[in-house]
This record gives structure tokens, C-alpha cells and sequence, in this order.
């Protein structure tokens, strides 16, 4: 909503403000409540235009269409001006650009040379200054604006056309329809700057010649939930002109076009009011009776802007006795349009239920100043003081002959509420000590009034007061924030701070940063097409993801059951970037579908790529595990995982509980992310990870005795799996082996093809003594021989 | 025997003094003080003497015997520090050269400001509440007491899965969880993921990210929510902070509020991050509407509460003076290495 401080001013008397300004306004009346998102200073469109009195034209020596003037702009000297108009003669007054003027459309003017003759200035058409032919209906649109206005050589042209005034933009709330009108933001800014607010009540001289609205016009409200109140009025012999220069210009200034007087009218009360109006050629209406209606089904009506625009069962109409003149609160019908001819002309000012003019602007496409504002839900009570209003002014710029009476039918009550007042239960809420006299000056000036005990009478307008809640903002916005003291809320203690799940997710981020991952944030809606970019298959249950109905695209339509595709992405993104080396990890929340909801649960997925193996891979792994006190995790190959190589992927378990997966991504799936080189990921979803998780931590005492190592060299299959061959040393060799691991594999000379030498240490340790070599190694000659006898296996020689 | 023992002390001396390494000077050793050396040699002799002067010519033995072992101590101990100097000179390296990189990884910078955030809440005694990002369309608008034709429900602002199944657009729906079945004091934030259907760009993300928070008690004021924030903005941005209530209007606080902090940057003068204003908008806030605490099954008349939320990320290209919101979901390695 922008607002003419001009026009502001009929209504309150800003210029009383001390040191009033833009930016004095726009502080205090946001900070009351009514905020303000910037001004404009129209009059910083254009300058250096000033009145010119043509003293002299005479014809330029080098060219047949232009002429060269002497003009007088109140200087010592008169400058000399070279034009190509042709409607210019000695005498006129006109606009004129000095040397340096700025115009409205950001060119500068300069003094120069024209076919060889000096030009020190340039005389200014309606255009050059901004304006239309609509806004100075004398003048011409292609030529010098010969200026008819009181004015001498040297005025500036923003003084002398009223160009002078700053437009404020507010960003309203949802709550306050009735702020969409110059009368509202006059009578917040009476309330902010505690200045009286000056209304008009209007009075309508009428003509009728013994007729009555009722004898011209009969309405009819049939869906009065869609049409709370219509009101309307008459006015015959009308005559279209252009309305007088004041209301030109303020309209000019608030940013509406200038038309004709009643379009002008229409608009003014608009504004003024906040209550759109429409104006209906009398003639057109068939039968003199309108009724208010659903549409029928199968009707359409042509609007004012020549579509023709098929109609719902559920849209709202003004119909007369036959068809469709106007979509309700959208746009009038071409068939009830006012034209230079009109004769008789019927206002209607009428409330609509929002919700159906927004879902009829929504549905045929449509959206007007008049159904831009019905769908924030005006207030029902305006509509006949608007009405009134209206009718005011087409008698006062003799627009017409307002016939007497008005149609009001109304369904709704327009009478001033009554709302508790709690005014201790206030001081309660906002932690402030105001005496219930205070607290109701403060809200006079918004016409809440005290009834001196405990309840407030507030305006029909203010629909968003209702309870103690909605006073209190009231009283606080006026009072000011500023003034109520900071304080820190009291109570019984609370302990706060994180749960334990959430403790381990901190915990994983210092681990997952600790090893050299980047954390990620992705999106959490994807494609459906990123599953067949891993190769999940047809059947595969996160392929039942939740669906959004109005996604953005097909991109981001889907919520995601996977974690791998959007690290992917990441990778690719950066492989793309030329970033050479990357660890990247993300803890990312996945959606299963769980009836008409999602089952929502973390999935930690870390990648890496430029930077190592699988078992670099693996390392981070069990890095994780040991972080997180992991103890018993088992690695055994997994060639199922689609999206993982079929040869270097590990199922990671603790006893029953998988715990999730880690190996090189599949080169296909990489492929299809425009990825050429091996990236290698991790897949570990955080339930099972904190089930296993130690949280607690508890003390075991350090090892007293030293231990005793045996290095072994066994020949085994090529198929034997290193973790295999260490279970069964860990099964054969007792209690007192604390570890048993592989340092070595070598295959080669000395080993006949089909086998390999596996180096494993086996690590011995007693609870209560040192071991003796003899202990040691008749413990590793108990193993050896059962590795023979049990599993084939051989103590290379 | 006197000028013998004169004569192995000099030629001593002067060998382990001449030692130039541990070797040459074990040998002296052995060659002087040796089981067959010739102080020992000497030393063995002394039966030939007279036992009148055994004593003396013993006593003499014994300290020529100390100093030489005196001087092979300290003459070792000066060879064992030339030697280790000499290591030390042959072991310089260029400490110019580059080093082996060593991986470092990063919190995303909007987990940084959320943990931020939580940290110092958290301190203040609340808690941690979470809640599902899909929820219904009743814990994200109409317990919140947002108007039925109110336009965030609209399907230009919201992702919808049915009709009463959406993705939060706030996330205020964990206070209604929170409040549900319990009794006050109730002082919770949420931080989490939330989504509105705007199309990325330099200040529009369809997916982003809230902490907000709640407080229900007896007595509870918009005084508290003040000092609640006031204290969260000095310990958030600095302690020279200030705030600054502007009214406003959500359908879930009444009286409701934006909230402004002090620009960090120019302390309130105006500067470019502010856009000369001094202030910048961080928070929404107000006090929690009858409705909502109703909804959530506490009596309006006897308890009271605020409730205060904002973005993360815009809290993060605040502080951080990230330009462009697309970079935070881009996940540019170049860039999460900035934090």
C-alpha cells in the first residue's frame, strides 16, 4: 500500500510533528505497528525544469522543421533554445530543461549544438516530464505542453504541477484489512503522533426529481455468505469529463492513472475508503434489477479487458435480471461498461467473502486492485459511507444528479463490538505496570473506548481484537516496546540441553570432522529417477517414497529414501569444480513412507575421493567404531549391494546388527553422475550405530603383565578370507590370545599358485603373571596343529 | 716408581685428550685403566715397595687413577656433544618445503550456527525438541492458529502430500508436540529443516532452516521474552549487542513482534551489511496466542508463554557474509573449507 503523504495530510496534520520527515514518519509508524518498507520523493524524479515564457521563434537557418526560441526563464538573460516542435508560439509558457536538468526517465540535458546553433536548455512535452494527456487533459501528446496553470517564467514545474509530495510504501499485516486505505493509515498515524484525526462525514445534495432509488433499481442478494452486504446508489444525467486538477494530481501522486470523473471517483474513494467500487452503465441492466449469485452453469461473461472468461457454479456474480454484468469483486462485465454516452449510472460499494474472491481471482487468472484487496477481507461497514462518499463527489465535480436513497442489503453486523478488559491480566502479559486509564488513553485514538469498567468498545472495522491478548498488542504497540523492561523469566529449574541420541549426533560430527569429512546440507527432496541412478531395482521398498503433490519440478518431487544419490551429487559437483581430493559426509535424514506420514530416520553416508582405497575407506571406519566404543564389528564381503562393487563392498555387523555397508561405488552408478573415478562411501544408518554405540564409558584396569607375540606365516587358499583365518586362530587359541591380525599377504615365489602366505601376529597376554616362551609356544603348536588337521592350513617353511 | 706413575698420567692425559672419537678414547681407557692396563700394571707392582710406603705411593696411585677417569668422563662427554651436533647438522631439513596434507574436515557452517544457537539456549535451561519434517496440515497451521484461508496454507507456499499431510513451513508444530500432555514449565527450541515452496535463489530456498523457542510458565512476560533475547543476541553476536522490538502481526503470538539486532558490523551507524539502517532483522517473536497454548491443552488463563524463531541460515550469511543463499546447499568443498 503506497500513500501519498499529501493526501495524508487532509487528514492529519503531519506538518504539527516536530522536525518531521520521510524518515521520522517511516520510524514511528513502523515502530507503532504499521511498518514502513520506503519512501519515495517524487519530487526527486525529475529537476531543473522550470516555467519558460517564449519570447521569440523564429525558423533555424539550416533545417525546415526546427525553430529556434528565445526564452525567459526568470535569469538575467533569456537562454536560447532549439526545438523541433511545431506547437510553440511566442507568448507560451512552457517547461523548460536548463543545462543539467534530470527527467524522470534517468536522461540528463545538456547544453549543445543543433545543425550548428547553440541550444541551452530543451523545451519538455507531457512525456519528457512523466505525464500523460489523462493527467493534463489540455494538453497535447506529441508536442510542447503549453502550460495553462498560474504560473511565471523561473517557477519550478514540480510546483507549478503539483509533482511535490512523497509516496510512502507500508507492508501491511495479514490482520489489517482496514489499514489498506488512507483513512486507516490516518488514523494509525493519529494514534502514533497523538494528533487529532480530521474526518468528513459526507453529505450528498440530491437530485432527483422526485424519484427514488427504488424506483430505478431493485437488488437482489441471493448467496448472502458470499455477499455479506451490497449497498448502491443512482446518479442520472451523468456527463463524462475529466475530474479537476486536485484530484488529477492526488490520484497522479498515489499512483493511479487519471480516467475520466467517475472512473476517477471510483478510484478516489477506493483509496480514501479502502472500498472498492464499480460503476454500471444503468441502461445495460436489464430490468433495473441486480442480483447478487452464483454463476450458472455454462455461463460466461466478457470483462472489461475483452476475454471472454467461462464461469463455475462456485463464482460469485452480479447479474441483472438475465446475465452476468460483473465477476464479483474481480472486474466488471463489457456489457455494463460506462462510455461517453452513459446516462445514468449505478455505484454499487458491496462486501465480499474473501476466501471466494480469492478462489475465483485464482481460478480465472484475474487479479485486480478491487480482488486484491477483498481477498484480505474488508471490513462490511464502509461500503455505504464509501458509497456516500462517492456520491458526495459526483455532485461536487457535477458529475451527474445523485438520485435520492440508497439500496442496503445488508447481512452482517456493522455495529461497534464490545471485547473484555482484563487490564491487570495486560500488565501480566507485557510485564508492564499501566493503570487501566492509561491503558485506554492509549487506545482513544484507534476509537477504542473504555467504558470505565471491564470492557472496551472497538470499531466493527477491527475484527482482529477479540481477546485480552489481542488489547495487549494494542496497548504495547502505542505504549512502545522500548519501554517495557528486559527481564529474565523465573520458575522452578529446568535442566535443558540435548538428549542422549542427540549427544551421539554432535558426537559424530567431531568424529566424522575429526577424520577429515566435510559435513554436507542437502536437500531432502529429490527425483526418482536418482534410484535408478544407483541401480536400485524395480521392486526394492525405497521405491515407495512420499510424493509431493506441487513440487517445484520433477527434481525435487520426491522425499528421499536414500542417502548415497545426494552425496553423489555433491562429488560431481566438485569433480566438476576441479576439486582434486574431497571427504565428504553427511548425516541425512530419510523419509519412509509410513501410511499418509514418513518414518523419519538418519542415515550417516561419508565418501571420498582422490584419496585412497578401500581400506583407507575402511581405516575411517573403524575409526568411527572406535570413537564410538564399537567393540565385536565384523567385515564380511557383500556382493548385493547395487550400488557397490560387486568385489570390494563389506557388510559391517556387531552379532545380529548390520550396522550398514561400505565399499567403492558401483562404476556404473558413478557413471551416471558424470563421476570418472572411484569414489569410495560408507552407508551407516544412526540407529543401529548408537544402539551399539558405548556411551557410558567405564574404567577397565591397564595390562600389569608384558604380553608375548608370535609372528606365523600360513599358507592358505587364495579364497580364504584373512577375517576367516583369524576367527579360527581366535577359536583355537584360548583365553590368552588378546589379538591375532594380519600384517602381510604375499603371494609369489615360494608359494604354489592357488595359495598365499598370510603373516598374522598373535598377541598372548595373562590376567595374573608373564607368560613363558614355553606357554607361548606351545599354544602356538596347538593352534598350528589344529590349522592343519581342521582347515588344511600350513606354517610356511 | 713415582716419575713411572708422572709418566703414565702425562701419556694418559694427552691420549684421551687427542681421543677424536668414542673409539680412540675407549682405547686409552683399556690401554691406561684396563684389567691389564698400565695404571693397573703399576698398581700391581706396588707389592715390590716397602709397606712403609705403600700407603702413600697407594694413595698417589688412586688419585692419578680418579683424575684420569675424571678426564675419559669429561672427555666423552665432549665427544658424545660434538658428535650428536655433527647428527644434528647432517639432519637439517628445508622447512620450506611443503608438507604432506593432512584431511581437516569441516561442520557445515549452517550446523555451526545451529549448534551456536543451541549452546547458549541450551544454557539457559532449555531444551532440545525435534519433531517430524512431515507433519499434519493441523500441528503446522490450524493449532497454530493460523486462519483457514490464511495464504501460507496456499499451495504456492506450501508442499503438500494430501491434504492434511504437508512438509513443516515452520517448526513450530514441535511446540504443539511439546506442549501436548505436559505440565509447565515448559522452555524448549527447536531447531530443524523446514520448507517453503520458493524457487532457489540469492535469498529463496525451498529448503531451509529455523531454531525456535518456547517458553510456558506462570507469570511468564513479554519482559522475559526480552531478556531471554537480549541475552541470546549479546551472546550470539557480541556483548555490545542491542535489540529492538518492532510490532508485527503471526497468527501463533499475540502481542507479536520482528526483532532487530544491532549491526555487528558498524554497531548501529549504518554500514552495507545493514544497508545503513543499524539494525538487522533476525528474529520473530511475541507472546504465544491463547489459541495455540489451547491447543496445546494449557489454560491460557492461568499460564502464559513466548515463543521467538529464526533462520539459521539467515543468522549464518549474516555472520559469515555469505552473499548468496545457494551456496550453502551447493556444498562447494572450496567453500565448506571456509568454516
Amino acid at each position: 500500500m503506497k500513500i501519498s503523504l499529501n493526501w495524508l495530510q487532509d487528514y492529519v496534520n503531519l506538518s504539527a510533528v516536530e522536525g518531521f520527515s520521510p524518515r521520522l514518519f517511516a520510524e514511528r509508524m513502523t515502530m507503532s505497528g504499521t511498518k514502513v518498507e520506503g519512501w519515495e520523493d517524487l519530487g526527486e524524479r525529475l529537476s531543473g525544469v522550470v516555467v519558460g515564457k517564449l519570447l521569440s521563434v523564429v525558423p533555424h537557418p539550416d533545417s525546415d522543421h526546427m525553430v529556434i526560441c528565445q526564452v525567459e526563464v526568470g535569469g538575467e538573460r533569456p537562454l536560447q533554445i532549439v526545438t523541433g516542435a511545431q506547437n510553440v508560439a511566442a507568448g507560451d509558457l512552457v517547461p523548460v530543461c536548463l543545462n543539467g536538468a534530470k527527467l524522470p526517465d534517468g536522461k540528463t540535458i545538456k547544453t549543445g549544438k543543433l545543425r550548428g546553433v547553440v541550444s541551452e536548455g530543451m523545451l519538455c512535452s507531457l512525456g519528457e516530464l512523466g505525464l500523460t494527456v489523462r493527467d493534463f487533459p489540455y494538453a497535447v501528446e506529441d508536442g510542447i505542453f503549453i502550460l495553462q496553470e498560474p504560473c511565471k517564467p523561473g517557477d519550478d514545474i514540480r510546483d507549478v504541477l503539483g509533482m511535490r509530495d512523497v509516496l510512502v510504501e507500508f507492508e501491511l499485516t495479514f490482520n489489517r484489512p482496514d489499514c489498506l486505505s488512507y483513512l486507516g493509515i490516518a488514523r494509525e498515524a493519529s494514534a502514533t503522533f497523538r494528533l487529532p484525526l480530521q474526518l468528513h462525514e459526507p453529505s450528498v445534495p440530491t437530485n432527483g426529481n422526485g424519484q427514488t432509488v427504488g424506483d430505478l433499481l431493485q437488488v437482489e442478494v441471493l448467496s448472502p455468505s458470499l455477499c455479506p452486504r451490497y449497498t448502491a446508489r443512482v446518479v442520472k444525467n451523468v456527463k463524462i469529463a475529466p475530474s479537476p486538477l486536485w484530484m488529477r494530481t492526488k490520484l497522479r501522486n498515489a499512483g493511479i492513472r487519471p480516467i475520466n470523473n467517475i472512473v476517477d471517483i471510483t478510484n478516489y474513494v477506493m483509496l480514501e475508503y479502502g472500498q472498492p467500487m464499480h460503476a454500471f452503465d444503468a441502461q445495460t441492466i436489464q430490468s433495473g434489477r441486480i442480483v447478487v449469485r452464483t454463476a450458472r452453469a455454462g455461463e460466461s461473461i466478457t470483462t472489461l479487458d475483452g476475454q471472454e472468461r467461462p464461469l463455475t457454479t462456485d463464482m460469485l456474480c452480479i447479474a441483472d435480471g438475465d446475465k452476468p454484468v460483473a465477476l464479483a469483486g474481480v472486474m466488471g462485465g463489457l456489457n455494463s461498461e460506462i462510455e461517453q454516452t452513459t446516462q445514468t449510472v449505478i455505484f454499487e460499494s458491496a462486501n465480499f467473502a474473501r476466501e471466494s474472491i480469492r478462489k475465483t481471482s485464482r481460478a480465472v487468472g484475474l487479479r485486480t486492485d478491487a480482488s486484491a484487496r477483498y481477498e484480505k477481507g474488508l471490513p462490511a461497514c464502509n461500503t455505504l459511507p464509501a458509497l456516500e462518499r462517492a456520491c458526495e463527489l459526483v455532485a461536487e465535480l457535477g458529475a451527474g444528479e445523485v438520485v435520492d436513497g440508497y439500496i442496503d442489503v445488508c447481512n452482517t453486523d456493522v455495529s461497534p463490538r464490545s471485547v473484555p478488559f482484563d487490564w491487570k491480566r495486560v500488565n501480566a502479559l507485557l510485564g508492564t505496570d499501566l493503570s487501566a486509564s492509561e491503558m485506554a488513553d492509549l487506545l482513544r485514538p484507534l476509537d477504542v473506548i473504555w467504558d470505565g469498567g471491564d470492557r472496551l468498545t472497538v470499531p466493527p472495522y477491527r475484527g482482529d481484537l477479540v481477546e485480552t491478548a489481542d488489547v495487549a498488542e494494542e496497548v504495547v504497540r502505542l505504549y512502545g516496546f522500548d519501554r517495557i523492561p528486559a527481564t529474565r523469566f523465573r520458575g522452578e529449574a529446568t535442566q535443558g540441553g540435548e538428549d542422549p541420541f542427540q549427544r551421539f549426533r554432535a558426537r559424530l560430527d567431531r568424529t566424522m570432522t575429526g577424520l577429515g569429512y566435510d559435513e554436507l546440507c542437502t536437500y531432502s527432496f529429490v527425483s526418482p529417477k536418482e534410484l535408478d541412478q544407483i541401480r536400485i531395482p524395480a521392486d526394492s521398498p525405497l521405491r515407495d517414497q512420499l510424493t509431493i503433490r506441487n513440487p517445484l519440478g520433477e527434481d525435487t518431487s520426491v522425499m528421499r529414501t536414500h542417502a548415497l544419490p545426494s552425496v553423489l551429487r555433491v562429488v560431481a559437483h566438485n569433480l566438476a569444480h576441479r576439486v582434486k581430493t574431497a571427504r565428504f559426509y553427511e548425516n541425512a535424514m530419510l523419509y519412509a513412507k509410513d501410511g499418509d506420514h514418513s518414518a523419519e530416520s538418519r542415515t550417516l553416508c561419508f565418501a571420498n575421493y582422490g584419496c585412497g582405497d578401500f581400506f583407507d575407506l575402511k581405516g575411517d571406519v573403524n575409526a568411527l567404531l572406535a570413537s564410538f566404543g564399537v567393540e565385536g564389528a565384523v567385515c564380511t564381503a557383500d556382493a548385493t549391494v547395487p550400488y557397490f562393487h560387486p568385489g570390494r563392498c563389506a557388510k559391517l555387523t556387531v552379532g545380529d546388527v548390520c550396522l550398514g555397508y561400505f565399499g567403492q561405488v558401483h562404476p556404473s552408478v558413478c557413471a551416471s553422475f558424470d563421476i570418472d573415478e572411484p569414489v569410495y562411501a560408507a552407508l551407516l544408518p544412526d540407529e543401529p550405530l548408537y544402539a551399539c554405540a558405548s556411551v557410558e564409558r567405564k574404567y577397565r584396569p591397564l595390562p600389569v603383565y608384558q604380553s608375548m607375540e608370535r609372528d606365523l606365516a600360513l599358507l592358505c587358499d587364495e579364497s580364504l578370507e584373512a577375517g576367516t583365518l583369524c576367527g579360527y586362530i581366535r577359536a583355537l587359541a584360548g583365553k590368552s590370545l588378546e589379538d591375532v591380525f594380519v600384517f602381510d599377504v604375499y603371494r609369489g615365489k615360494g608359494v604354489p599358485e592357488g595359495k598365499k602366505s598370510v603373516a598374522v601376529r598373535l598377541v598372548f597376554r595373562l590376567p595374573d603373571r608373564t607368560m613363558t616362551d614355553e606357554e607361548a609356544d606351545k599354544s602356538v603348536s596347538k593352534v598350528l596343529r589344529r590349522l592343519e588337521s581342521e582347515q588344511g592350513i600350513l606354517l610356511r617353511s | 716408581m713415582k716419575e713411572q706413575l708422572e709418566r703414565i698420567r702425562s701419556a694418559a692425559v694427552e691420549a684421551i685428550r687427542g681421543a677424536v672419537d668414542e673409539q680412540s678414547l675407549e682405547e686409552s681407557r683399556v690401554r691406561f685403566l684396563g684389567k691389564k692396563g698400565e695404571l693397573t700394571a703399576l698398581l700391581r707392582g706396588m707389592g715390590s715397595l716397602p709397606p712403609a710406603e705403600r700407603p702413600t705411593v697407594g694413595a698417589l696411585v688412586n688419585t692419578v687413577r680418579t683424575q684420569l677417569e675424571d678426564a675419559l668422563h669429561e672427555r666423552f662427554e665432549q665427544l658424545r656433544a660434538q658428535g650428536l651436533e655433527r647428527r644434528l647438522r647432517a639432519e637439517t631439513v628445508d622447512v620450506t618445503l611443503p608438507a604432506p596434507e593432512k584431511p581437516v574436515g569441516h561442520l557445515h557452517p549452517i550446523t555451526r550456527t545451529r549448534n551456536r544457537m543451541a549452546e547458549i539456549f541450551t544454557g539457559m535451561g532449555f531444551s532440545v525438541a525435534e519433531g517430524p519434517e512431515v507433519e499434519s496440515a493441523y500441528n503446522n497451521f490450524d493449532a497454530l492458529n493460523a486462519p483457514a484461508d490464511h495464504p501460507s496454507r496456499d499451495e504456492t507456499d506450501t508442499f503438500y502430500f494430501s491434504d492434511s499431510v504437508l512438509l513443516r513451513t515452520q517448526t513450530s508444530p514441535v511446540q504443539i508436540r511439546a506442549m501436548a500432555g505436559k505440565t509447565p514449565p515448559i522452555r524448549i527450541i527447536s531447531p530443524g529443516r523446514v520448507y517453503r515452496c520458493d524457487v532457489a535463489d540469492a535469498t529463496h530456498s525451498p529448503v531451509f532452516h529455523q531454531c525456535e523457542g518456547l517458553v510456558v510458565d506462570r507469570g511468564i512476560t513479554m519482559g522475559d521474552l526480552k531478556g531471554t533475547l537480549d541475552a541470546f543476541a549479546k551472546a550470539m553476536f557480541g556483548s555490545r549487542t542491542r535489540i529492538r522490538f518492532r510490532p508485527h502481526n503471526f497468527p501463533f503470538t499475540e502481542p507479536s513482534a520482528e526483532v532487530d539486532v544491532s549491526c555487528f558490523v558498524c554497531g548501529g551507524k549504518g554500514c552495507r551489511l545493514c544497508k545503513g539502517e543499524g539494525w538487522i532483522e533476525i528474529l520473530g517473536a511475541g507472546m504465544v496466542h491463547p489459541n495455540v497454548l489451547r491447543a496445546g491443552g494449557i489454560d491460557p488463563d492461568v499460564y502464559s508463554g513466548f515463543a521467538f524463531g529464526m533462520g539459521i541460515e539467515r543468522v549464518a550469511m549474516t555472520m559469515y557474509g555469505i552473499d548468496d543463499l545457494r551456496l550453502l546447499f551447493e556444498n562447494d568443498k572450496r567453500f565448506l573449507d571456509q568454516f
